[in-house]
């Protein structure tokens, strides 16, 4: 009993992680209807820059990370600002190989940057908690705080301001957004913006728990897996698919070794089997 | 002055010259359509004057400023709404929400006060619902209200793309083919909704047209394009048998 409590929360903690890194896919794919392969490196830069913040210049963890989220929102938009954009009305294959390529890019920069070696990062939540004789890694338990208030905060922006309502119509027409007086462009640089913030607060929480070091990137899969068992449309389909895959992993850790890597993708396939929209997807049918 | 003034417009796409030298204005309170052969250049002088298009030469004077330095999600701020040939809605949204898209440009209270419901908030908002139920009423829709778009017949979609536009409140209104796709009475009826919004709404309409009947019904002054250019303008009594008019529409070698 002890060890399932435990599982369950040290699977729910990384299952945060992979459903905020889902959360950039969701968020870009809804609004602008790309798919961006270069999330799990948005998330790995933002770490290194907090790192760098945070380490390399002393500073306090809240201001590092912060310091960080600003620096990639600006790099976030003006990547969409300067060259994503640029890619709009051709093949979405085209798209695919830009981020692809982008990805590559930021993976081996980083590695020239700030080195291939895992590098360490404090924790500003040291020591444990128990619960009902579970012990649990306090960095573990923010993470979920995190990711709650995140998404709480998010949905509030959805419903109550303008720029959520901005978001959302300019997901369903472009058009119709642009002539409502919504300035459609910015806004899909700022979702771009929003995405990398998302990202660089997951990479940044997850630090002092795995290192940081370019690998983590890889991350990036697993939450695309995430993305795609959520619907790829809903935000809270985004966060439950990666708490699903999170949770499955670390029990398949514990009981059935070996399987632990690849347990996510077999869950992602046998949602696409039952439910081909994701557990939470809409049905898409075309009108004739 | 006029409301609208468009001058030595030009547009090539390559070497199609696909607007050539347009000029014609405008007058408050009038409703001017443009009609022409398929190709002529009509969606294309619409899509420059609404900024979706920038033109190659020429220029757009709206009340006597020139409206090229705005970008297209400027142009509801200076007082311009428009629809499309193939009706753009919020296909997710419902009716309702939809029109209060539209009311964004009157949207004064400012970003970080947007989650705060203060009573000036509730109040503006109220009055924005206020404004849109309005036009519900206005446009007879109130049965769709609080529909999805995505299940509604073309015809209702046409007027709710309508509504979207009015709740921009807008002094000048750019309609493109507001009868394509629509039955002989939705035409009529859509020539009745046009002839209030000028008469009660006190709003100037530019509109393209391909249904004669509407625009006898409804245009005070039309405008003739073909191949890019204009080839009259005046009464539609006048145009309509006017040589180049029925040679444009009907072939050189009637």
């Amino acid at each position: 009993m002890t060890d399932f409590l435990q599982l369950l929360i040290v699977g729910i903690s990384q299952g945060c992680i992979y459903g905020l890194i889902a959360l950039g896919f969701v968020l870009i794919y809804k609004a602008t209807e790309m798919v961006n392969f270069a999330q799990g490196e948005m998330m790995v830069v933002g770490s290194f820059i907090a790192w760098t913040f945070v380490v390399g210049m002393g500073f306090n963890f809240w201001v590092g990370l912060s310091a960080a989220m600003v620096v990639m929102a600006v790099f976030g938009f003006l990547l969409d600002a300067a060259v994503v954009r640029r890619i709009i009305g051709q093949p979405q294959f085209s798209v695919v190989i830009l981020t692809i390529g982008i990805g590559i890019i930021l993976r081996a920069g980083s590695g020239m940057v700030w080195g291939n070696q895992p590098l360490t990062m404090p924790t500003p939540f040291p020591g444990n908690s128990e619960f009902f004789g579970a012990v649990v890694g306090n960095e573990r338990l923010a993470i979920i705080g995190t990711t709650v208030l995140l998404i709480g905060g998010l949905v509030l922006f959805f419903r109550c301001s303008r720029w959520g309502v901005a978001l959302m119509a300019s997901s369903q027409n472009q058009l119709a957004a642009l002539y409502s007086g919504i300035p459609v462009r910015f806004v899909f640089s700022a979702v771009w913006a929003g995405a990398a913030v998302i990202s660089t607060i997951a990479g940044t929480m997850l630090a002092p728990i795995t290192l940081i070091e370019p690998l983590n990137s890889f991350l990036g899969i697993k939450a695309f897996a995430a993305a795609v068992i959520g619907g790829f449309h809903s935000i809270t389909g985004a966060i439950a698919g990666g708490v699903l895959i999170g949770v499955v992993e670390a029990f398949a850790g514990a009981y059935l070794p070996g399987a632990r890597e690849t347990i996510g993708y077999i869950i992602m396939f046998a949602v696409l089997i039952a439910w081909p929209g994701g557990l939470f997807g809409r049905a898409h049918r075309k009108k004739v | 002055m006029s409301l609208l003034a468009v001058q030595n417009l030009s547009l090539s796409f390559g070497g199609l010259k696909a607007v050539d030298d347009v000029s014609f204005s405008i007058e408050p309170g009038e409703v001017y359509a443009v009609i022409g052969p398929n190709g002529a250049g009509k969606s294309t002088l619409l899509n420059m004057i609404s900024r979706f298009y920038h033109p190659s030469r020429g220029e757009i004077l709206h009340d006597g400023k020139s409206l090229l330095e705005c970008d297209a999600s400027e142009i509801p701020a200076r007082g311009i709404a428009r629809t499309f040939q193939n009706i753009e809605l919020f296909e997710r949204a419902t009716v309702l929400q939809n029109l209060l898209v539209g009311r964004q440009v009157h949207n004064t209270v400012p970003d970080w006060r947007q989650f705060v419901f203060t009573p000036d908030i509730m109040r503006a908002e109220r009055e924005h619902r206020r404004k849109v139920e309005e036009i519900i009423d206005f446009l007879e829709i109130a049965h769709y209200r609080d529909m999805h778009v995505s299940g509604l017949p073309y015809g209702v979609c046409k007027k709710v793309e309508l509504a979207r536009a009015l709740a921009v409140e807008p002094e000048l209104l750019l309609l493109d083919e507001p009868a394509s796709g629509l039955n002989p009475e939705e035409t009529e009826e859509m020539g009745f909704w046009i002839d209030d919004i000028r008469r009660d709404l006190k709003i100037t309409v530019l509109m393209i047209e391909h249904d004669m009947s509407l625009v006898d019904e409804v245009a005070d002054r039309v405008l003739v394009l073909a191949n890019g250019r204009v080839l009259t303008e005046g009464k539609f009594d006048d145009v309509k048998s006017h040589p180049d008019v029925v040679r444009a529409y009907l072939g050189e070698t009637l």
